[in-house]
C-alpha cells in the first residue's frame, strides 16, 4: 500500500508538469485578445501599448518558465510568509501572477472567493449526499415500489434538466412571485448572530437547492445500484438466518459494504466543488471560483485562467489518488502492489 | 407618577415638533442604503488601467474630472469655477492652451487639499510612456500641463486645438490624488493594487471594501464639498450574471435600485416594467450599429495582399449601384422593432448626434424599397442567374457577412439575408466571438481590422461631444494593413482626397456652427459613397426603482455622473 501510494505520487509530478504545459500553450495560442472587450473608443495604437504592458511581447517559452517560477516558487513562499508571519527574501518585489483585468495577484482573488464557493457549492454537495443516501437505500430495499419509481423519476429529472433552467424557474417562483427568497447572493454578508445566520440560510436556499438536486440525482443512482448488488449476496441471507433484525442487516452490514464505491465517487467529485457550479453561480451571482473562471475566459485574462485551470487539474489528480487509496483502505479485499 | 407623566409629555412634544419639521431638509446619509447592479462586474477602480465601461462608471462615483457632460451633452463644471472659452479668456487666442480655475476648498476623501498639483500628476501618470495608460487618447497632442498656482492649471498643446476639452473631462480622465499614487508611475502602475482598488477621490462616495469582479461597498464621502449630499449613507455596487436577471432584480423583485445596460429583448423588458416597481430609461449618444463595406478584395487567393489596397478593388462592392441597392433593401424599422425596442432608432447617418452634427440629407434610406433596389441592379447590368443570384462578367453577388456573437446581431443578420435574397444577392452569415473579433490579435484572421469578408457589422461610438477624432477614423492613412500591423480604424478602406482635405479644414476651424457644417459634410460624403451602411442609432437602456429620484440618464458621460443628487422618494 505504501509503495503504491509513493509510486502514484511520483507519477503525479510529471503528469502535472505536462498538464501545466498543455494548459499554458493552449490558452496562449488561442486567438483571444485581452483588449478585445475594451470599448471601441480606445485607438489601435493604445491597444498595442496595453498589450505590451501586459507582457505579451515575450516569446512563449520565456513566459512559460516565468509562470512556472511564479506558481511553484513565489506563491508557496507567499503563503508560507502569510501563515507563519515571517519574511523570506525579497518579498516586496517578488513577481506574482497578476490578473490582467484587475492587475492584482491571482491567488488573492482566489482566496477571496473561497468562502462563498465553500458555503454554497460545498453545502449543496453535503445536502445532496444527505438526500441521496437515504433515498438510494430505501429505493433499493423496496425495489419497484412506488417510492422507487418516484425516486427514479426525480433522479431522471434532476439529472437531465439543466441548472440554468431550474435556477431561473426557482427564481421566478420563489423570488418574483412568492417573494420568499432573494435572487441575488450578498457576498459581503457576515454571520454574527442568529438573525444574520437566518439571512445567510435564506440567501443560500435557492442555489443550494438547485445544485443539491443535480448532485443527489447522480448519487441516488449509484447508491441504489450498489445496494442492489449487495442485497442479493449470501452474507445477507446468513445474517437474516442468524436472527438479526432487518434494521441491523440493512444499516450495519449492507449499507457499509455498499458505501465503498459511493465514497470513492464522492471523493472523485470533490474537485468539482472548487471549479464551482459555473452556471448556477452566474445565475444567483454567488461570485465564486466558477464565476471567476468564466470572467477570465470571456475577458481573455490568460494568467487568471491558466492559474485556475491548473489548480483544478492539481485537485483532480490529488483526489483521484485519494479515491484510489480510500478504496484500498475501506475494502480489505483490495490490495495494491 | 407625575415625573413619568412629565417625561412622556416632553417626549410627545418633541415627537410632535420633529414631525412638523420641513420634510425637504435633506442631509447627508438621510436616505440610508442604495443598491446598484452592473451585470458586468467591476474589475478595477482605476479607469487609466482599464478601458472597460463598467470600471469607468463605477470609479466615477469616487474620482471626478474637472468637468462632465450632462444629459444633453453640455459641459458642466464640477471641480472648476466655469468652463474656459475663448470669450472668457480660458482658452488662448491661438487655440494652443487652456486654463482651468479650480474651485477653492475642495478636499480629498482622506482630508488632503485638492490642488493643481494633483491635476499635473494625473497627466504625468497617464502620459508616462511605460504606464500602459488606457486613456492615452484623451491626452493626445498635450505638450505640457503646469500648475500656475495651487488653484490654476494650464494645459498646452503642440498644435492648435479648436476643441481643447479632451483632458480631464468626462469619466475617462478623472483626477487622481498625487500623494496616494506617487509611487505608481510607469511600470509600477499595475502593482499598486491598494490604490487601484480604493482610490481617494473628490466624489460623493468612497470605497470601504472592494472585491474584484464581485462587489464594491461604498459609503458617503465625509469630505464631500456639499455637506447635504449625497443623500445615501452607504452603497452596494454588485456585479456579475447577465442583463436579464439584473433587470429582474430591479423591475420585478425590487432587490436593487439601479441596473445598467439592459441589452435584452425589448418585449421582455416591457413585460418586466409592467410589474410597476421600476422604470426603464434610455438615452441616446453616438452609438450606431452599422455595416462596413469592404472596398478591397478579401479573396484568399490573393495571399498577403488580401484585404489591402494593393490587392485591388472589390469585385462587386466597388460598384456604387450595388452598395446603394444593398442599403435600399434593408428595412431599418423592423430591425429596431425586433432587436432594440425603446433602445434604438433607425438612422441613416454614421454621425447621429449631437444635434448640430446630425445631417438630414440621407434620410431617404429610412424607407425600404425592394423594387428600386432591383431596378438599380438591373440598370447596372447585374442580371439574375439560374439560381436567382445576380451576376455580371462572371462575378456573382455572393456576400460573406460577418459580425460578433450576439443574439440581436444574429437576428439582424437573418433579416438582412432574407431581404437581400429578394434583390438577388446571396449572403453567407458568419459570427465570431466578441473577444476575437474586436481583439486585434495579429495572428487571428477573424479580426474586424483584417476584414477578410465582404460586409461586417458592429457598433462604434466616440466619447464626449466632439466628432473630429471620430470622423478622422476614415482618413486614408488610417487604413489597416500589414505595414501598420493592421492597427487602423478605417475598416472600409475608404480613401478620398476630398474627405482628407475636409478633415484638415476642420482641424483649423474653431467656430462651433462651422465645425457642425463640416462634420455634416463629412458624414454625407461617407453615406453618399456608400462606404458605410448605418442601421440603428443605439441608446443606452437602464432601469431604476420608482423610489429612486433624481436619475438623469446620460449617454455622454458616466451614468453615475449625478449620483450625488439622487434621493429616495418619501
Amino acid at each position: 500500500m505504501f509503495t503504491y501510494t509513493l509510486r502514484r505520487i511520483l507519477i503525479a509530478i510529471p503528469t502535472l508538469i505536462v498538464i501545466s504545459f498543455i494548459i499554458f500553450a493552449l490558452l496562449d495560442l488561442a486567438p483571444n485578445d485581452p483588449t478585445g472587450n475594451l470599448p471601441m473608443t480606445i485607438s489601435p495604437e493604445v491597444r498595442e501599448k496595453i498589450r505590451l504592458s501586459l507582457g505579451l511581447g515575450e516569446p512563449l517559452h520565456v513566459r512559460y518558465f516565468l509562470w512556472m517560477k511564479q506558481f511553484f516558487v513565489n506563491e508557496p513562499l507567499n503563503i508560507i510568509e502569510q501563515v507563519f508571519e515571517v519574511s523570506i527574501g525579497d518579498s516586496e518585489n517578488r513577481l506574482r501572477v497578476q490578473s490582467w483585468a484587475t492587475r492584482s495577484p491571482v491567488v488573492d482573488l482566489i482566496v477571496e472567493r473561497i468562502p462563498q464557493t465553500l458555503w454554497v457549492v460545498g453545502m449543496s454537495y453535503v445536502v445532496g449526499i444527505l438526500i441521496a443516501i437515504p433515498i438510494g437505500v430505501i429505493s433499493a430495499y423496496k425495489q419497484y415500489s412506488w417510492f422507487d419509481q418516484l425516486g427514479t423519476f426525480i433522479s431522471m429529472v434532476g439529472f437531465s434538466v439543466p441548472t440554468f433552467f431550474t435556477g431561473v424557474l426557482l427564481i421566478i417562483i420563489f423570488s418574483v412571485n412568492l417573494q420568499w427568497f432573494p435572487s441575488i447572493y450578498d457576498t459581503n454578508h457576515k454571520v454574527t448572530d442568529w438573525a444574520s445566520f437566518g439571512f445567510q440560510v435564506k440567501q443560500m436556499f435557492l442555489p443550494v437547492l438547485v445544485l443539491a438536486l443535480y448532485n443527489a440525482a447522480q448519487l441516488t443512482r449509484y447508491m441504489r445500484a450498489s445496494m442492489l448488488d449487495n442485497l442479493g449476496q449470501d452474507y445477507v441471507r446468513t445474517a437474516r438466518a442468524k436472527g438479526m433484525s432487518e434494521k441491523v442487516v440493512l444499516l450495519m452490514h449492507v449499507l457499509r459494504n455498499s458505501m465503498i464505491p459511493v465514497v470513492t465517487v464522492i471523493a472523485l467529485s470533490i474537485p468539482q466543488v472548487f471549479s464551482g457550479a459555473i452556471i448556477t453561480e452566474q445565475i444567483f451571482r454567488v461570485n465564486g471560483l466558477g464565476q471567476l473562471l468564466i470572467i477570465g475566459i470571456q475577458g481573455a485574462d490568460i494568467p487568471l485562467v491558466q492559474t485556475l485551470t491548473f489548480i483544478f487539474a492539481v485537485l483532480i489528480v490529488v483526489f483521484n489518488l485519494v479515491a484510489d487509496i480510500l478504496y484500498g483502505i475501506l475494502d480489505p479485499r483490495i490490495r495494491y502492489d | 407618577m407625575k415625573k413619568s407623566l412629565l417625561y412622556s409629555a416632553i417626549g410627545a412634544a418633541t415627537l410632535a415638533s420633529t414631525s412638523f419639521a420641513p420634510a425637504a431638509f435633506a442631509e447627508r446619509g438621510s436616505d440610508g442604503h442604495i443598491n446598484i447592479i452592473y451585470w458586468q462586474a467591476v474589475s478595477i477602480l482605476n479607469p487609466y488601467l482599464s478601458g472597460g465601461t463598467k470600471d469607468i462608471e463605477s470609479s466615477s462615483l469616487i474620482i471626478e474630472p474637472l468637468a462632465r457632460y450632462d444629459e444633453s451633452g453640455n459641459l458642466v463644471p464640477f471641480l472648476v469655477e466655469e468652463i474656459p472659452t475663448v470669450e472668457n479668456g480660458g482658452i488662448s487666442e491661438d487655440l494652443k492652451s487652456i486654463t482651468w480655475k479650480i474651485k477653492p476648498g475642495i478636499k480629498w476623501s482622506d482630508g488632503g487639499d485638492f490642488t493643481a498639483d494633483d491635476v499635473v500628476f494625473t497627466a504625468e501618470y497617464c502620459m508616462h510612456p511605460e504606464g500602459g495608460c488606457q486613456q492615452a487618447e484623451k491626452f493626445s497632442d498635450v505638450e505640457s500641463v503646469e500648475a500656475v498656482d495651487p488653484l490654476t492649471v494650464k494645459i498646452s498643446f503642440s498644435v492648435a486645438k479648436p476643441f481643447p476639452y479632451g483632458p480631464f473631462t468626462g469619466g475617462e480622465s478623472p483626477v487622481i490624488q498625487k500623494s496616494q499614487f506617487a509611487d505608481c508611475l510607469g511600470t509600477k502602475a499595475p502593482e499598486c493594487t491598494d490604490q487601484n482598488f480604493g482610490p481617494n477621490g473628490t466624489g460623493p462616495f468612497h470605497v470601504t471594501s472592494f472585491k474584484a469582479n464581485d462587489v464594491i461597498s461604498l459609503e458617503a464621502n465625509p469630505n464631500y464639498r456639499d455637506p447635504a449630499k449625497p443623500a445615501f449613507a452607504t452603497m452596494t455596487f454588485k456585479g456579475g450574471g447577465d442583463a436579464a436577471s439584473a433587470a429582474r432584480a430591479v423591475l420585478e423583485t425590487g432587490e436593487y435600485d439601479y441596473a445598467w445596460n439592459l441589452q435584452i429583448d425589448p418585449t421582455i423588458l416591457t413585460q418586466m416594467e409592467s410589474a410597476g416597481k421600476g422604470k426603464v430609461v434610455s438615452a441616446y449618444g453616438t452609438s450606431v450599429e452599422r455595416m462596413m463595406v469592404n472596398m478591397t478584395d478579401p479573396d484568399p487567393a490573393l495571399g498577403d495582399k488580401r484585404g489591402t489596397i494593393e490587392g485591388g478593388a472589390h469585385p462587386f462592392l466597388s460598384d456604387p449601384a450595388v452598395r446603394k441597392a444593398l442599403s435600399l433593401a434593408i428595412d431599418r424599422a423592423t430591425i429596431v422593432e425586433i432587436g432594440y425596442g425603446s433602445g434604438g432608432q433607425p438612422t441613416c447617418n454614421v454621425l447621429p448626434a449631437p444635434e448640430i452634427y446630425a445631417s438630414t440629407a440621407n434620410d431617404d434610406c429610412l424607407v425600404q424599397d425592394i423594387d428600386k433596389a432591383n431596378q438599380l441592379l438591373d440598370d447596372a447590368g447585374w442580371a439574375r442567374g439560374g439560381d436567382g443570384v445576380r451576376e455580371k462578367d462572371g462575378v456573382k453577388l455572393n456576400i460573406l457577412y460577418q459580425t460578433s456573437t450576439n443574439a440581436v446581431r444574429q437576428d439582424t443578420q437573418a433579416l438582412v439575408k432574407q431581404w437581400w435574397k429578394e434583390i438577388g444577392v446571396d449572403a453567407e452569415l458568419r459570427n465570431i466571438d466578441g473577444a476575437v473579433f474586436f481583439g486585434g490579435d495579429q495572428s487571428s484572421p477573424d479580426t474586424f481590422q483584417k476584414f477578410f469578408a465582404d460586409i461586417e457589422m458592429y457598433t462604434n461610438n466616440f466619447n464626449g461631444t466632439d466628432p473630429e477624432n471620430y470622423m478622422g477614423s476614415w482618413a486614408c492613412d488610417k487604413i489597416p494593413s500589414p505595414a501598420n500591423n493592421w492597427l487602423g480604424s478605417n475598416m472600409p478602406r475608404y480613401c478620398n482626397a476630398e474627405y482628407d482635405a475636409l478633415l484638415a479644414e476642420m482641424a483649423k476651424t474653431s467656430a462651433l456652427e462651422e465645425r457642425g457644417e463640416i462634420a455634416k459634410k463629412l458624414n454625407d460624403m461617407l453615406m453618399q459613397d456608400g462606404a458605410i451602411i448605418p442601421l440603428v442609432h443605439r441608446g443606452r437602456v437602464s432601469a431604476h426603482a420608482n423610489s429612486l429620484v433624481g436619475v438623469k440618464h446620460n449617454a455622454w458621460d458616466s451614468e453615475m455622473w449625478n449620483a450625488a443628487d439622487w434621493t429616495r422618494a418619501k
